[in-house]
C-alpha cells in the first residue's frame, strides 16, 4: 500500500483548500432544493386536488420524462421531477470539478511534482481527490434529504431523494478519476467529463421517452437505454414512492471499478502527461490563428466542436421522437399549451425543444465568454494587449466567434431535428424551413446573456465566474421551462430573456419582443464598454 | 523627446497599497536602460503602466511621444515587450506564438525570425505546455526581436535562461543598441546590467532611488577595506578619502572614496601590512545598498578578497 502513503495528509490539505467552494455548492443546491420543494407543497397544500393530474401530465408526456421520473403521486416526488436533472448536473459538476482540481490541475501546475517529490505515494493525490469528493457527496446527500425535511417532506423519501442525486455525484468521482489521467490539462479532464455527463443524461432522457406508461398514468418504466445512465439509476430510486436504495449499488461498483481503471493508468505515465504523447505541432501560424478573432477560434475550436456533437445528437432524437407527441391526448397536452396552445400540438412541442437548445447554446456561450475572465487572470491577455490589439478589438474577437458560434450550434440542432422529424412525420423541406426560423430567433435571448457576461467581466472582475453562472441558472429558471409552473410572477418571469423568445414554430414570430432582445443586448454590450476602456487590468504578478 | 519619460508616476491598487510613489524614469532614444530594484519594488507595475494595461493615478507618462493610456495601440505598432512571467497558451507550439505575436504588432521580419531561431537554438514545433520556463522566454524574446521596432521594453527577460542563452541575448541586445533601438531592460543579473546599460535607474518601494550612468553611480560605492598591519593604524583617520574608520590597534576598518585607494595603500605600506581584506566597488554592493530594506550599506564579506602578507 505504499502508493497510498500520504493520502491521509493530502486528504486535508484537499479539505483545507476546498473549504468554501465545497460548503458553497452543496449549500447551494440544498437552498435551491428547499425553496422549490417549500413552493410546491404551499401551492398543492392549497389545492390537493391539482397533485394528481398534474403528476398524470409529466407521467405522460415524453417531453416532460427528459427531465425525470415521477412515481405516484406526492409533492416530494414532483419537486424531484423538477429538480433532480437540475441537481444531478450540478452534483456530477462539483465532483469532476473537486476530483480534477486536486488531481490534473495540480499537475498542470507544477504542484504535484512538489508534492510527489515528498514522502507521498503514486496514487495519494487521486486518492485524496476521489476521497474529498466522496465526502463532498455524502453530504450533499445528507442536506439534500434534509432540505426536502425541513420543507415538510416525509424522511425516507427526502433521504432517498437526497441520496439519488449524490449518486450521481458519486459515478462522476469515478469518471473524473479516469479523465484526470487521458487528459494531459485541466480543461480537458473536465471536458472529457462533461462530454461523458452528457452521454449520461442523453441515455437517460432517451430511455425514459421510450419507456411505458402504467394504466393509472403514474408511473413510467423506463426503456434500457436509461439503464446504462447514473442519472438514470438515480431515478430509478423512485424517491417519495418505491424508496429504493439498490440503484446506489450500481453507482458505488462503477466508482470502485473507475479508480481501479484510473489507478490503473497511473501506474503507466509520467507525472505532468497524459496518456498520449504531446505532439509536435506546426513551426509556422496559419494566416488563419493571425487575428485575435483566429486565436480565439483556435482555442475554443474543441469545445465547440463538442458541443455540436452533442446538440447534433439531442436534435436527432428530439425529431424522431416527434411522432409520440402527436398520439398525445388529455391532460398530457396541458404543458405545451404555454409554448402555443393545443392546437399546434406538434408546433409547441418543436417550440419547447428548441427553447431548451436555445438554453444550452447560452451555456456556450456563458463558458466562451467567460475565457475573457480567464485570458485576464491567467496573464494570457498581457502579451495580446502588449501588441497593437486594442481591448474592444479583444473584446470583439469574443464577440464574433460566441455569435457564430451559437449560430453554428443551434443551426446544426435544427437541421438534425428537422431531418428525422422530417421521416417521422413527412414533410422534411418545410419543417427544415420552420426549425430555422424557431431556431434563430433563439439567438437575441443567448446574447443578451453573453453581454451580461462581458459586463460582469469587466465591472466586477473577480466575482465573474461565480455570477455570470448564477445569472444563466435564474434565467433558465425564471424562464418559460420552469416559471410558469413554478407560479411566479409576471415580472419575474420577465426578467430571463428566454421569457422573450417567441414560441416558434408553434406561433408566428413577432418581432417586438426580438428587438427588445436586441436593444438589451446593444445596451449591456455597450456599458461593458465603457467599463472596460476605464479600468485597470488584473493581471497575475 | 525622450523614448520614455516619467515623472510623479503615482499608482495605487486600493486604498492602502501604493505601488508606485512619485517615480521619475527616463530613457533615451538610443540607449539601454537598466531597470533595478528588489521583488515587489514597482518594476512590472512601471512597465503595465507604460503599456497602457493600468491607468496611472497620477504623475506624467510619455511613451515615444504618446499617451500609453490614450494611444496604447499606435504606441504598441512601435514597440516589443517581454513580460517577466511568460503567459502563453499552452496549446499552441511556440512557432505559432511567435507569429502571432508578431502578426498583431504589425508583422515581423521572417528572416530575423529563422535567424533567432537559430541563434537562441529553440524548436518551433513545440507546444507551449512541454517548453520549460527558459524555452517559453524563448518564444516571447525571439517574437519580441523578430518585430522592427523602436523600443523594446524587457521585464526581467533572462531569468530562465541558460549561461550560453545570456550571452546570445546579450549579442542581440548590442546588435540593437548598435542599430540605434531604445531598450528598458529590468533585470536581477547585474553582471548583464553591467555589460548592456548605458544607464541604470534603481527603484525601491515605488520611487527612483539613484538613476545615472555606472560611472555616476559608481563614484558613490567606496571599496571597504579591513586591514591588520605592524604600526599602529591611529593615522588612519586623517587620511584623505577614508570614511567611516573603526581603529583598534593595529586593526582597522574604513572605507576609501574610488580615487583615493591608491595613495591610503601608500600609506598602509609604510605601516607594514599582514592581513588586508578589500570588498572592491561592485555593481552588486550598491545595487544591496538599495535593495536591503533599511537601506543600510551591504556586509562588508560580500565580494571580498582576502589579501595575505607573508
Amino acid at each position: 500500500m505504499s502508493g497510498f502513503t500520504g493520502t491521509t495528509r493530502l486528504v486535508r490539505l484537499a479539505l483545507r483548500r476546498d473549504r468554501m467552494i465545497l460548503p458553497a455548492w452543496i449549500l447551494g443546491m440544498a437552498g435551491f432544493l428547499a425553496a422549490t420543494t417549500a413552493m410546491f407543497e404551499d401551492s398543492y397544500s392549497a389545492h390537493p386536488e391539482l397533485l394528481e393530474p398534474d403528476t398524470r401530465i409529466v407521467v405522460e408526456n415524453p417531453g416532460m420524462r427528459v427531465l425525470g421520473l415521477v412515481t405516484g403521486p406526492s409533492v416530494g416526488g414532483y419537486t424531484l421531477h423538477r429538480d433532480a436533472l437540475t441537481l444531478a448536473v450540478l452534483a456530477a459538476m462539483m465532483s469532476v470539478l473537486a476530483v480534477v482540481r486536486h488531481t490534473r490541475q495540480s499537475e498542470e501546475l507544477g504542484r504535484e511534482e512538489m508534492l510527489a517529490a515528498g514522502v507521498v505515494g503514486r496514487y495519494a493525490s487521486l486518492a485524496a481527490g476521489v476521497v474529498v469528493s466522496l465526502l463532498a457527496n455524502v453530504v450533499l446527500a445528507v442536506m439534500l434529504g434534509l432540505a426536502m425535511v425541513v420543507a415538510g417532506q416525509p424522511a425516507v423519501g427526502s433521504l432517498i431523494g437526497g441520496a439519488s442525486v449524490a449518486l450521481v455525484g458519486v459515478a462522476f468521482t469515478g469518471v473524473a478519476a479516469v479523465t484526470s489521467q487521458l487528459a494531459s490539462t485541466t480543461r480537458g479532464a473536465t471536458g472529457l467529463g462533461g462530454a461523458v455527463l452528457g452521454v449520461a443524461f442523453a441515455l437517460a432522457a432517451l430511455g425514459n421517452m421510450l419507456g411505458t406508461v402504467d394504466s393509472a398514468a403514474l408511473r413510467v418504466s423506463s426503456a434500457w437505454p436509461a439503464w446504462l445512465s447514473p442519472i438514470g439509476w438515480g431515478q430509478q430510486m423512485r424517491p417519495f414512492a418505491d424508496n429504493l436504495w439498490w440503484p446506489l449499488g450500481l453507482a458505488v461498483a462503477v466508482m470502485v471499478s473507475l479508480c481501479g481503471v484510473a489507478v490503473v493508468l497511473v501506474d503507466r505515465r509520467d507525472v505532468g502527461r497524459g496518456m498520449w504523447p504531446e505532439r509536435r505541432g506546426a513551426a509556422h501560424a496559419s494566416p488563419a490563428l493571425l487575428s485575435p478573432a483566429g486565436l480565439v477560434w483556435r482555442l475554443q475550436r474543441g469545445a465547440l466542436l463538442g458541443w455540436a456533437v452533442g446538440l447534433l445528437g439531442f436534435g436527432l432524437v428530439f425529431g424522431a421522437l416527434s411522432d409520440r407527441i402527436q398520439g398525445l391526448e388529455g391532460s398530457a397536452t396541458e404543458w405545451y399549451a404555454t409554448f402555443g396552445g393545443e392546437a399546434d400540438l406538434i408546433g409547441a412541442y418543436w417550440a419547447s425543444m428548441m427553447q431548451i437548445a436555445g438554453m444550452a447554446v447560452a451555456v456556450y456561450v456563458v463558458a466562451l465568454m467567460l475565457r475573457l475572465r480567464h485570458d485576464e487572470s491567467e496573464g494570457t491577455l498581457e502579451p495580446v494587449l502588449a501588441a497593437a490589439v486594442s481591448r474592444l478589438r479583444w473584446l470583439a474577437a469574443y464577440a464574433v466567434n460566441a455569435l457564430a458560434g451559437a449560430t453554428l450550434l443551434i443551426l446544426v440542432y435544427a437541421a438534425a431535428m428537422a431531418l428525422t422529424g422530417g421521416q417521422a412525420l413527412g414533410g422534411t423541406a418545410s419543417l427544415l424551413r420552420d426549425l430555422i426560423g424557431a431556431a434563430l430567433v433563439q439567438l437575441p435571448a443567448v446574447a443578451v446573456l453573453g453581454a451580461a457576461v462581458v459586463t460582469l467581466v469587466t465591472v466586477l472582475p473577480r466575482w465573474s465566474v461565480g455570477l455570470s453562472w448564477l445569472l444563466l441558472v435564474f434565467s433558465v429558471f425564471v424562464g418559460p421551462m420552469f416559471g410558469p409552473s413554478l407560479g411566479l410572477p409576471t415580472w419575474l418571469l420577465n426578467l430571463s430573456p428566454f421569457t422573450h423568445v417567441p414560441n416558434a414554430p408553434a406561433v408566428a414570430i413577432s418581432y417586438e419582443p426580438l428587438l427588445g432582445l436586441v436593444l438589451a443586448c446593444v445596451l449591456v454590450g455597450v456599458l461593458a464598454v465603457i467599463a472596460l476602456r476605464r479600468r485597470n487590468l488584473l493581471l497575475p504578478a | 523627446m525622450r523614448a520614455i519619460a516619467v515623472s510623479g508616476l503615482v499608482k495605487d491598487f486600493g486604498p492602502r497599497t501604493r505601488a508606485l510613489d512619485h517615480l521619475d524614469l527616463d530613457v533615451e532614444f538610443g540607449e539601454v536602460h537598466g531597470f533595478l530594484g528588489p521583488n515587489g519594488a514597482g518594476k512590472t507595475t512601471t512597465i503595465r503602466v507604460l503599456l497602457g494595461l493600468l491607468r496611472a493615478d497620477a504623475g506624467r507618462v510619455v511613451l515615444l511621444g504618446g499617451d500609453p493610456w490614450r494611444n496604447a495601440v499606435a504606441l504598441h505598432r512601435r514597440l516589443a515587450y517581454v513580460p517577466g512571467e511568460v503567459n502563453l497558451w499552452p496549446n499552441l507550439t511556440g512557432g505559432e506564438v511567435i507569429d502571432l505575436l508578431g502578426d498583431l504588432r504589425g508583422g515581423l521580419d521572417p528572416r530575423r525570425r529563422e535567424e533567432l531561431l537559430e541563434r537562441f537554438q529553440l524548436d518551433p514545433t513545440k507546444k507551449i505546455r512541454s517548453y520549460s520556463k527558459g524555452n517559453r522566454q524563448k518564444v516571447a524574446l525571439v517574437a519580441a526581436f523578430s518585430s522592427d521596432v523602436e523600443l523594446y521594453l524587457l521585464d526581467e527577460p533572462t531569468s530562465g535562461l541558460d549561461p550560453l542563452m545570456e550571452a546570445v541575448f546579450q549579442d542581440v541586445v548590442q546588435d540593437l543598441r548598435a542599430d540605434g533601438r531604445s531598450i528598458l531592460l529590468s533585470s536581477h543579473i547585474l553582471s548583464e546590467v553591467e555589460a548592456l546599460c548605458d544607464r541604470v535607474t534603481i527603484i525601491r518601494a515605488g520611487r527612483a532611488a539613484e538613476s545615472g550612468t555606472f560611472e555616476d553611480l559608481r563614484h558613490l560605492t567606496r571599496t571597504s577595506v579591513v586591514v591588520d598591519t605592524v604600526k599602529p593604524l591611529q593615522s588612519v583617520t586623517g587620511w584623505s578619502g577614508v570614511h567611516d574608520a573603526r581603529v583598534h590597534g593595529e586593526h582597522a576598518e574604513f572605507s576609501v572614496d574610488p580615487g583615493a585607494l591608491n595613495d591610503v595603500l601608500e600609506h598602509l605600506v609604510d605601516l607594514q601590512v599582514r592581513t588586508m581584506t578589500t570588498s572592491p566597488p561592485t555593481l552588486e554592493e550598491l545595487f544591496m545598498r538599495h535593495y536591503g530594506d533599511d537601506g543600510s550599506e551591504p556586509a562588508n564579506d560580500r565580494g571580498a578578497e582576502v589579501v595575505a602578507a607573508r
